[in-house]
């Protein structure tokens, strides 16, 4: 057991209520709505047109500059290219298609036999072509985090630590398909070579725990490392910490500290892209929260509305917020037509939001610094976004700020720092292009 | 469905002000009743007065100046009951309105009010009355002594522990006395017992953390060790430690919010600063009792402490060090 990343929190973890129910596969919707951006970078081109017909697995937008193709998840009829509510609150470009029920596949070009031979150029152009990306939330394309690392990582992490409370879909993945998990990051150790393969995980998890070290046995050069369970463990620099006690320099990427870490579903995605020809078309989703009936874990088709999984999984009773993600670092929809996605880990249903006083008040307690997991000093953030003092949003070290929210969580004046970080944020940046 | 829509994080914790501040009057409340028990009924008649005194002027300033704040959040009567735990019982009840009508005017509201006060409301409103007031607070009632309940009494005075050990002399009650609190002092601060079992609760609530009344103690326990007088060190440190003031300025004046730092290494500079100050008054100064000086003192350096001790930012090579601005 180790956990050396500094500060953090230990928020109720709410995560009984799906953890210990199997996971369910969800039958595909009659129609699903695919976004043409699910990834971090730019939006895909459409390559169908209304009234095209699509097999399962079929590309249907890529792109050329920073992204990842889109696949139709259900085979069918294109019924229109249109802009669609998007979870990031605008409406964007989408693909509807009509599914006919009948799963066409695309020609499987299953490499299953000829893996092992495969070169890293190769594997990682597979990954491309099968649109993986990060699979926890962030959505960065994996091909790119791949090629980042060659030649400059030692350490590969598959993080499974889930931090986040209610979230349980990684511990079901490993639960149910530790193989998967292994699998692909066996091919990335293959890419990389690295000296050392880590699966992280939370000392909460206890049967996903059991699973992937069972499986584990089975793989050379994996090592299972169990962490004391603790917010933010899951994020990139906060892990790198805890597992290899180095830190990733400043406005840097893992890779400078010889580390690149995958989530655990998007190993899975690799192993099924690598070994089934099988892009990514569908995802595990924990549908939870205290106003959901039927809270479980579900496997989705991408493309699939909120409001269709939310039906699947009974239905809603006084739900004020819908969150895509968790309830530290996810984001509200305001429309239930939105659709699931490559990174949607997590539909989150609750009751009641947080109630923020009108004139928050710091009473410089110190919580949010013993909290703050990157050792800021959000108390002083705060006064310097307030004073819009660029100078001082500098001095302490705005750009270094995760997000994360522990900050918030922790203060009793319930001031809304990370709001007003991030406000902060796009002002340095601004300054930061005008110098420039 | 009407959704809301609103930024990360959408949970947080449950602790507010109020209860924070709900928090440290339980914490009080042994030392309270341990004054009322040593003391007697005069005890009751001069908190309710500092306590009454502090949110009246609270509310009525607030009111006026429409600042930020309310007295719902009890920081007000925080203020006044560490006010009156921190005065003899003898204290005219005059003495006891002025001090806390100080505390909240001029050292809480006038610096800003809530959270942005540099200097320990409570503490500035004794200092204050120390200074116009001097004979008022010098005068300890022997405890269990029959006292009335009007304005002035008059009192058998005892020298304190203290007093004995400005002498310097140890003190002639035992120990256990001292740890107890049967002796002589301000109302609250002569149960060490008392304060410890509040000192825990605040510790295990996590309103307080052991920074700042570890470094206070350790470096007076040190130092009282260090260059005790009489024949055994040990036993001065004891009394060091046990008489006046030092324990509840420790684990309560010491760690107000606002006027002290937040930074870890910080709080135990500002810790040890209030150590070393209390005893360099205490071997130099004129009253017995030099903790409230001293953590007034250290206040002062608060914030320059803060700069001088950001913690070093993940991924940055170097600690924080001044930073200047």
């Amino acid at each position: 057991m180790n956990n050396s990343f500094g500060g953090g929190i230990r928020p109720p973890e709410h995560k009984h209520i799906t953890a210990d129910k199997p996971a369910v596969t969800i039958k595909a919707p009659e129609k699903v709505v695919i976004p043409l951006i699910q990834h971090i970078g730019e939006i895909c081109t459409p390559l169908v047109k209304a009234g095209d017909r699509v097999l399962l697995g079929q590309k249907i937008g890529d792109v050329n500059g920073l992204g990842a193709p889109i696949h139709a998840s259900v085979s069918g009829i294109v019924k229109a290219v249109e802009e669609r509510p998007h979870q990031n609150g605008s409406d964007v470009l989408s693909v509807v298609i009509e599914n006919d029920m009948l799963d066409m596949p695309q020609k499987k070009q299953g490499i299953s036999d000829r893996a092992r031979n495969l070169t890293a150029d190769e594997l990682i152009r597979i990954v491309r072509e099968a649109g993986i990306v990060g699979m926890g939330g962030a959505a960065f394309p994996t091909d790119k985090k791949l090629i980042s690392g060659l030649g400059a990582v030692d350490t590969v992490i598959a993080n499974a630590c889930e931090c986040e409370p209610y979230v349980t879909c990684d511990d079901a993945l490993l639960r149910s398909f530790p193989e998967q998990v292994t699998g692909g990051l066996g091919t990335v150790a293959r890419i990389l070579s690295p000296k050392r393969i880590v699966i992280a995980i939370e000392d909460n998890k206890p049967q996903a725990i059991d699973a992937i070290k069972l499986q584990a046995k089975n793989c050379k050069g994996i090592e299972v490392v169990v962490l004391n369970s603790r917010y933010p463990q899951g994020a990139e620099k906060q892990l790198i910490k805890a597992v290899t006690g180095r830190e990733v320099p400043s406005g840097k990427l893992p890779k400078d500290a010889g580390c690149l870490v995958l989530n655990a579903a998007t190993c899975a995605a690799i192993y099924k892209a690598v070994h089934n020809g099988e892009p990514v078309i569908d995802r595990m989703v924990s549908v939870t929260g205290d106003a959901i009936k039927a809270p479980a874990n579900y496997i989705v088709r991408i493309g699939t509305s909120f409001q269709h999984l939310i039906e699947c999984a009974g239905g809603v009773i006084d739900a004020s917020l819908i969150i895509a993600g968790g309830p530290m670092m996810g984001v509200t929809v305001s429309d239930v037509n939105v659709s699931v996605m490559k990174g949607t880990n997590s539909v989150l249903c609750l009751k009641s939001t947080p109630e923020i006083p009108e004139n928050p008040i710091c009473i410089r307690c110190g919580r949010c610094v013993e909290a703050c997991p990157v050792n800021l000093m959000p108390l002083m953030l705060n006064r310097a976004v307030l004073e819009n003092s660029v100078r001082q949003m500098r001095t302490y070290n705005l750009m270094d700020c995760i997000g994360c929210g522990c900050c918030v969580y922790v203060c009793p004046g319930k001031i809304p720092l990370v709001q007003r970080f991030r406000r902060g944020k796009s002002v340095l940046k601004e300054k930061a292009d005008s110098e420039a | 469905m009407k959704l809301k829509t609103e930024c990360s994080p959408h949970i947080r914790a449950n602790d507010n002000t109020a209860r924070i501040m709900l928090d440290v009057i339980i914490a009080l409340i042994p030392a309270l009743v341990a004054g009322i028990v040593i003391f007697g009924a005069r005890v009751p008649m001069v908190v309710a007065t500092s306590v009454a005194a502090s949110v009246m002027s609270e509310w009525v300033l607030l009111k006026l100046t429409k600042r930020p704040g309310s007295i719902g959040d009890f920081t007000a009567v925080v203020t006044g009951l560490l006010l009156a735990l921190a005065l003899p019982v003898s204290v005219p009840y005059h003495v006891v309105a002025i001090g806390a009508v100080f505390s909240i005017a001029i050292a809480k509201l006038l610096c800003g009010g809530i959270g942005k006060n540099a200097f320990n409301p409570a503490l500035s409103g004794r200092a204050f009355v120390m200074l116009l007031f001097p004979d008022a607070l010098v005068r300890y009632a022997v405890p269990c002594a029959v006292m009335g309940l009007g304005n002035t009494v008059d009192i058998v005075s005892s020298a304190t522990s203290l007093h004995h050990m400005q002498i310097p002399a140890l003190p002639s009650v035992t120990l256990l006395d001292c740890f107890l609190g049967s002796m002589g002092g301000c109302i609250g601060e002569v149960s060490t017992l008392a304060l410890l079992i509040g000192g825990v609760y605040l510790l295990v609530r996590r309103v307080i953390n052991i920074r700042i009344p570890a470094g206070y103690l350790g470096s007076v326990a040190l130092l009282t060790l260090i260059y005790g007088k009489g024949e055994s060190p040990l036993l001065w440190m004891a009394y060091s430690l046990l008489s006046g003031g030092v324990v509840m300025a420790a684990l309560f004046m010491a760690t107000d919010y606002a006027s002290s730092p937040v930074t870890p290494a910080g709080q135990w500079i500002y810790g040890i600063g209030c150590g070393v100050l209390t005893v360099v008054f205490r071997y130099n100064g004129l009253f017995p009792e030099g903790a409230t000086y001293a953590i007034l003192i250290m206040n002062a350096a608060s914030r320059l402490i803060d700069r001088l001790t950001v913690p070093r930012v993940y991924g940055h090579s170097r600690g924080g060090g001044i930073k200047c601005g």
